[in-house]
């Protein structure tokens, strides 16, 4: 094979990759907009929050240092030299959990029956605040996160692929990030056991249940309220997820909050009602956005990466509105 | 013993009264003042012209109005305020006039929901999958088996509800209905829109549903004959008012009602 075929392989490889961790972040707004039909502006401020909790549990911080300090003119900052990484794994789950209570609680009680555009905009609040609450909480200083994840370039895959070259061309073989491999792993287990979940089970029927007819599912004894509690332990969970790898990938840092804004694109393509459309909308983004930078980025001076999602989620707008995988919007006359 | 004696047998104490019940949506009266009961193991119906009041009525009992007077018991307490789903864990389950059924479901996954009040296994158990949850939902999964044969729906198991026909949709909502096992099944016209064949079918289940199971059964519907085969006792309603209550045969002969029904000349 030319390098210059196996080059466009290791492209459209590491486009999966990336594919996948938008992936994650879309799958969270899919849980919440499908049962409830509310668009999660909050999302990915959930992930950071995430990520922020994760680390603080893991390296022993106090949670509002700051706060405590300036009110009572002390030093605090450390409890101590933390905790084991699984057990601060299921403490930041029961933070998430928590947080869906109050959520329910405080915001989406008072906004049943609302229109759409209302709790949107309660969910900008959201993500606003939960920013700022964070930082408040964690302190907004960047944070490295090691849950002990491998990471780097695997030496091995670069060895395999430098034998695929024809005979004497110049070719070092290809380049995979090891902790994307992980991630994209951890990403379809997710979805296998979310799918399972739905399927088999009382509460994942109760789900669909409530995501297809809101009145019927009354009607069969199912208290909405108890089941968003539910979808957004399990969106919080997804952030989870999705903080531990984007942090593990690129820090713990205020501009994780904006992976989430990546994810639209993927629900466009995929539709914002379909678990396997958020995956493979994730993908063609990834792939997409990694092909078209290595093609004609060059042709027109680079960092098409930045804007190459959205323009294609606005190309595909004009054609299947409702996303690849999406619900069919009919009108009825 | 006669027919009729022997129907009266099998009709024990009152389940369901509702007492003063006056319902309005800002200015506009749609129940004022309706009192009646429901018996167990009857099967009650509950007529009139459209816009009687007929469906606000099965609403209030049912949980999804409130009224602003009066008072629902049932099972000889007085409930509070209760919201749907908490009236159907007391066991009172319900038909809408225009089918509630989760569309994109299987007919299966359908009635299983139905199971849902009965279904006790936690979170923590189903995550797990093994165990408990398992075993409980095998066995629903049998009563759910059980209700398809009753209604005949075998052929229709694994296809998404959206996709049958509308006779067909009725019948499933019924099966979801019967899978809660209520006391009281609510029924709001369970045969609109359907062909002679289809609602002879219904006629049977909801006659079936009412003798084998004992289930008490309230159902609004408009087409008269079913209604007084069907049912042990009528109550008339007409602008939100009740203008009659009684034996079909009270209420055939009922003149308030024929003047309802029929339009009376003024002059």
């Amino acid at each position: 094979m030319s390098p210059d075929f196996l080059n466009l392989i290791e492209v459209i490889l590491n486009g999966l990759m990336a594919g996948i961790m938008y992936a994650l972040v879309a799958l969270g707004f899919v849980l919440i907009f499908k049962a409830s039909g509310i668009f999660n502006y909050a999302q990915g401020v959930m992930a950071l929050f995430a990520a922020l909790t994760l680390v603080g549990f893991q390296t022993g911080q106090v949670p509002f240092a700051h706060l405590i300090n300036a009110i009572f003119g002390t030093n605090v900052h450390h409890w101590g030299d933390g905790m084991n990484t699984f057990l601060a794994i299921l403490l930041t789950m029961g933070v998430m959990i928590l947080f869906a209570w109050l959520v329910e609680r405080f915001v989406l009680k008072h906004l049943v029956n609302q229109e759409p555009i209302i709790l949107f905009m309660a969910t900008i609040g959201l993500a606003f605040f939960m920013e700022g609450f964070g930082d408040l909480m964690w302190g907004a200083d960047i944070k490295n996160m090691d849950v002990g994840l491998p990471s780097g370039g695997s030496f091995w895959w670069e060895d395999v692929t430098k034998t695929w070259a024809a005979e004497g061309a110049e070719y070092y073989g290809m380049y995979i990030d090891v902790l994307d491999v992980w991630a994209a792993g951890i990403a379809i287990l997710l979805v296998i056991a979310l799918t399972l979940f739905s399927q088999y089970t009382k509460t994942g029927r109760a789900l669909r249940a409530v995501a297809d007819d809101h009145q019927a599912a009354l009607t069969v004894g199912i208290s909405l309220r108890s089941i968003w509690v539910v979808v957004w332990s399990i969106a919080g969970f997804v952030a989870l997820v999705a903080g531990i790898m984007w942090g593990s990938k690129s820090g713990v840092q205020f501009s994780l909050s904006l992976i989430a804004l990546k994810a639209l694109p993927v629900l466009i393509l995929g539709g914002f009602t379909s678990i396997p459309g958020a995956i493979i909308g994730g993908l063609i983004i990834g792939v997409g956005e990694k092909l078209f930078e290595y093609t004609i980025g060059g042709m027109i001076g680079g960092a098409t990466e930045n804007w190459f999602a959205y323009v294609l989620a606005l190309f595909f707008l004009m054609f299947r509105p409702q996303g690849l995988f999406g619900e069919r919007i009919i009108e009825r006359v | 013993m006669s027919a009729s004696a022997d129907r009266a047998a099998k009709i024990g104490d009152t389940m369901l009264e509702v007492k003063d019940i006056t319902l309005s949506f800002g200015g506009v009266k749609a129940l004022t003042d309706i009192s009646f009961d429901i018996k167990e193991g009857e099967i009650r119906a509950i007529i009139g012209p459209n816009g009687a009041g007929k469906s606000s009525m099965l609403n209030v009992i049912s949980g999804f109005y409130h009224p602003q007077q009066g008072e629902v018991w049932f099972n000889g307490k007085k409930r509070g305020p209760m919201k749907p789903y908490q009236v159907a864990r007391q066991g009172i389950a319900r038909t809408f006039q225009n089918i509630a059924l989760f569309k994109g479901m299987s007919t299966l996954d359908n009635l299983m929901t139905g199971r849902m009040t009965q279904m006790k296994t936690n979170l923590f158990w189903q995550a797990i999958w093994k165990g408990p949850a398992e075993k409980e939902e095998l066995e629903h999964r049998e009563r759910v088996e059980h209700i398809i044969d009753f209604l005949g729906i075998q052929a229709i198991r694994k296809t998404p509800v959206g996709r049958l026909p509308y006779g067909m949709q009725k019948r499933v909502e019924l099966g979801r209905a019967l899978a809660a096992e209520a006391k009281l099944l609510l029924l709001d016209e369970p045969m609109a829109g359907m062909n002679l064949e289809e609602k002879e079918d219904m006629c049977r289940f909801v006659l079936d549903v009412n003798d084998e199971f004992g289930t008490t059964i309230a159902l609004i519907e408009h087409d008269m004959g079913v209604v007084m085969d069907l049912s042990d006792r009528v109550v008339v309603l007409d602008y939100g008012q009740k203008l009659a209550d009684g034996t079909p045969d009270e209420v055939r002969s009922n003149q308030a009602v024929i003047d309802a029904y029929l339009g009376v000349s003024h002059d």
